[in-house]
């Protein structure tokens, strides 16, 4: 495919109006889902500097020690919070109804309210965060922010589901799109988790040791039914755009998604195994766990297949690298989770950074990865602009890719080892945290990396927002040439 | 799947489905759970009340949770109860009045179900705060120099308050630690944090 392959035959009129219809629908998304997109990568920077200051905390506890508002277990949470509620939520709903729009076929609805739910948002998120730094945090992992942000997060919930139905059900496309189930699961689902994890145990309907079991039926929910949706929605559409090929089955991602609906939500409870709740509420948690390897084989086997005889297009698109990433680590990660959820695998792994290691395969190598290739795709087809630099790209993903994976497999192994030697009473306490101290410079380290490759990506949007010079000719690939970025000619 | 209105029932079937095992069948099981009174009418467990509840809040506040469990596995389940975490398994029971639970899912340090039990001595539990390199060396625990205040030894003793040696003074001189009022607090939870009393569900 080359690079400045601009239609060679003229377009049938089919063709034509198709493409008219993309470019309207996409410039009726421009405004929100930039909105929600810039906002996104502001929070992923703030999340990485939180993660970095954590992280180096934890081998240098001096470091920053004396100001109480950053102290490591206040920084720690709002590391977790504006990852999830500021990168991974705006990110996603920013995706989310651009694919909606794109799938149903008509133009996003309500567009002043839908940009101001961008602001919104971001109250939402500025205000958990500070009062998570003012000391204020709930307790309860997941759900540091003061109760009160429901009302906020709520109500945009509440618009995102208003404006998924209305599209669904105003659609120019009589079949629906396995990415369709997805997105409109996470807007059903996660208003109803949020909503409950939080009003049930604030009016005191749950307490107790059933308020743990609520805490990892959301936490992990928020893994399983929200955010997992949403980035497999957008493999299962980028994969084949990009590659051109349809999607392998129709039945198997049928089957993956109401097994993943039905399997997944009972997971949660694998937080807690050998803890202080019955066996039965663990036994659940597990057998919920192993059912998972339906759902991912499901949705594996039906990602390769399509990608099979297309995967020499890796070394050229971004996106199809990153999805690709995502898409391989979602497969790792569910079938690690499923063995991690395990008796006599939780009897080492649980309360050790093994389950630190797990979460960021998750979050960050599935699901954030996923997000990246999304936004190489979406970003230029709504500012009408192409990527200013191959090369930053390429360090995006380089410093990004090999940051996770070392991250992963140093805290993988000191966790796993932490676990053994925590085991054995006759190691004494301080010994276990003494060998961890290298694998958490190590974790540093890495993370340093990823936030080269998130400073490197925030360059590129804010480029490519600020409305860079370079018009799009064809898309920025990896082996785009210097200088074969065409800039714009001033009209002015 | 193309009505919505069938495809919205299937979704919330699944979550309801879910939220009904893990969030209302426990919380109606563990409802009807009562503290247990022993032979000198004290109950099992405690509510905490006063000062402990402000600790209690002073341990969410600055984060303890993320580092420090509060639970002890079964004998036959790590080494909880060897490491002398815990004389028994934690129960359902222990929790009745947690609000939040503050059971944990990390042990980056030891558990704290019973140190009030393990290690009684408020004096070593403020120079632990103030710093934990005075009492733990090699800790990678934060040092709570906020909760406290240094004195110098020439005036009167402060009330409450802890020797600090001059190795570990900011003045290099023999001093006073004061711990402020919600280290205290802290201290108090922590004290409270003693489930060494027996339940007859530990032993199942």
């Amino acid at each position: 495919m080359s690079t400045l392959a601009v239609q060679p035959e003229p377009p049938s009129p089919d063709i034509t109006a198709d493409y008219v219809t993309r470019v309207q629908i996409d410039r009726s998304c421009r405004q929100t889902v930039l909105g929600y997109y810039a906002s996104a990568v502001a929070w992923l920077l703030i999340g990485s500097l939180a993660a970095l200051i954590t992280s180096i905390k934890m081998h240098h506890p001096e470091f920053l020690g004396n100001y109480e508002w950053i102290t490591f277990g206040r920084i720690r949470p709002v590391h977790l919070n504006t990852v999830v509620y500021g990168w991974s939520s705006m990110v996603g709903i920013g995706t989310t109804l651009w694919l909606e729009a794109r799938l149903c076929k008509v133009r996003l609805p309500y567009r002043t309210l839908l940009p101001a739910t961008v602001i919104i948002w971001n109250a939402g998120v500025l205000w958990g965060v500070y009062e998570v730094l003012a000391g204020h945090s709930t307790g309860v992992e997941w759900l540091e922010f003061p109760p009160q942000v429901l009302g906020i997060f709520g109500f945009v919930l509440l618009i995102l589901f208003w404006v998924s139905l209305k599209m669904f059900n105003e659609r120019h496309v009589h079949h629906t799109y396995v990415s369709q189930w997805y997105l409109f699961g996470s807007v059903v689902w996660f208003p109803i988790l949020y909503s409950a994890a939080i009003l049930l145990p604030t009016t005191g309907i749950v307490g107790g040791a059933a308020w743990a079991t609520t805490n990892w039926w959301y936490a992990h929910n928020v893994l399983g039914l929200y955010v997992t949706p949403m980035g497999l929605a957008t493999i299962y559409y980028l994969i084949p755009k990009v590659t051109g090929k349809p999607i392998y089955s129709y039945h198997l991602s049928l089957l993956g998604f109401w097994t993943n609906a039905l399997f997944y939500s009972w997971i949660g409870t694998h937080h807690l195994v050998g803890g202080p709740l019955p066996a039965w509420v663990i036994t659940l948690g597990i057998v919920g766990s192993i059912m998972m390897f339906v759902p991912v084989t499901t949705v594996a086997i039906n990602h390769h297949m399509t990608m099979v005889g297309k995967f020499h297009m890796l070394k050229t698109s971004p996106t199809l690298r990153f999805i690709v990433f995502g898409a391989v680590s979602y497969t790792a990660v569910s079938y690690q989770g499923s063995l991690e959820a395990l008796r006599s695998v939780s009897h080492v792994a649980h309360f050790t950074h093994y389950t630190v290691a797990h979460a960021h395969l998750g979050m960050y190598s599935f699901y954030t990865m996923t997000m990246f290739g999304a936004m190489y795709y979406i970003v230029p087809r709504l500012t009408r602009n192409e990527w200013s630099s191959a090369p930053l790209i390429k360090v995006h993903f380089w410093t990004t890719a090999l940051g996770v994976l070392a991250y992963f497999c140093a805290l993988s192994w000191a966790g796993w080892y932490e676990g053994e030697m925590m085991n054995n009473p006759l190691i004494p306490f301080i010994k276990i945290v003494d060998y961890t101290k290298p694998y958490l410079v190590a974790r540093s380290i890495s993370g340093s990396f990823m936030t080269i490759g998130h400073i490197a990506f925030a360059i590129l949007v804010f480029r490519i927002l600020r409305g860079s010079d370079f018009s799009m000719i064809g898309p920025t690939l990896f082996t785009t040439k210097r200088g074969t970025l065409r800039r714009r000619e001033k009209t002015a | 799947m193309n009505r919505s209105w069938s495809f919205i029932a299937g979704l919330l079937a699944t979550i309801g489905f879910s939220m009904m095992g893990l969030v209302f069948i426990p919380n109606w099981q563990f409802e009807e759970l009562k503290p247990v009174v022993d032979q000198n009418g004290v109950s099992h467990p405690t509510p905490p009340a006063g000062s402990v509840l402000l600790g209690r809040e002073v341990y969410i506040s600055e984060g303890c949770l993320y580092c420090h469990s509060q639970q002890v596995r079964s004998a036959d389940f790590g080494a909880d109860i060897q490491r002398g975490w815990g004389t028994r398994r934690s129960v359902a029971r222990d929790y009745i009045f947690d609000r939040p639970h503050l059971m944990g899912t990390m042990r980056t340090g030891p558990d704290l179900e019973n140190i009030g039990a393990r290690q009684p001595s408020r004096q070593w539990q403020y120079l632990h705060l103030y710093n934990p390199q005075i009492t733990s060396p090699g800790s990678i625990m934060p040092q709570f120099h906020f909760l406290f205040k240094v004195a110098d030894k020439s005036g009167p003793v402060p009330a409450g308050s802890v020797d600090l040696p001059a190795r570990d003074s900011p003045t290099n001189r023999d001093s006073y630690l004061i711990p402020t009022g919600r280290a205290q607090d802290l201290v108090d939870y922590l004290m409270s944090l003693n489930h060494s009393y027996d339940l007859p569900e530990a032993h199942q």
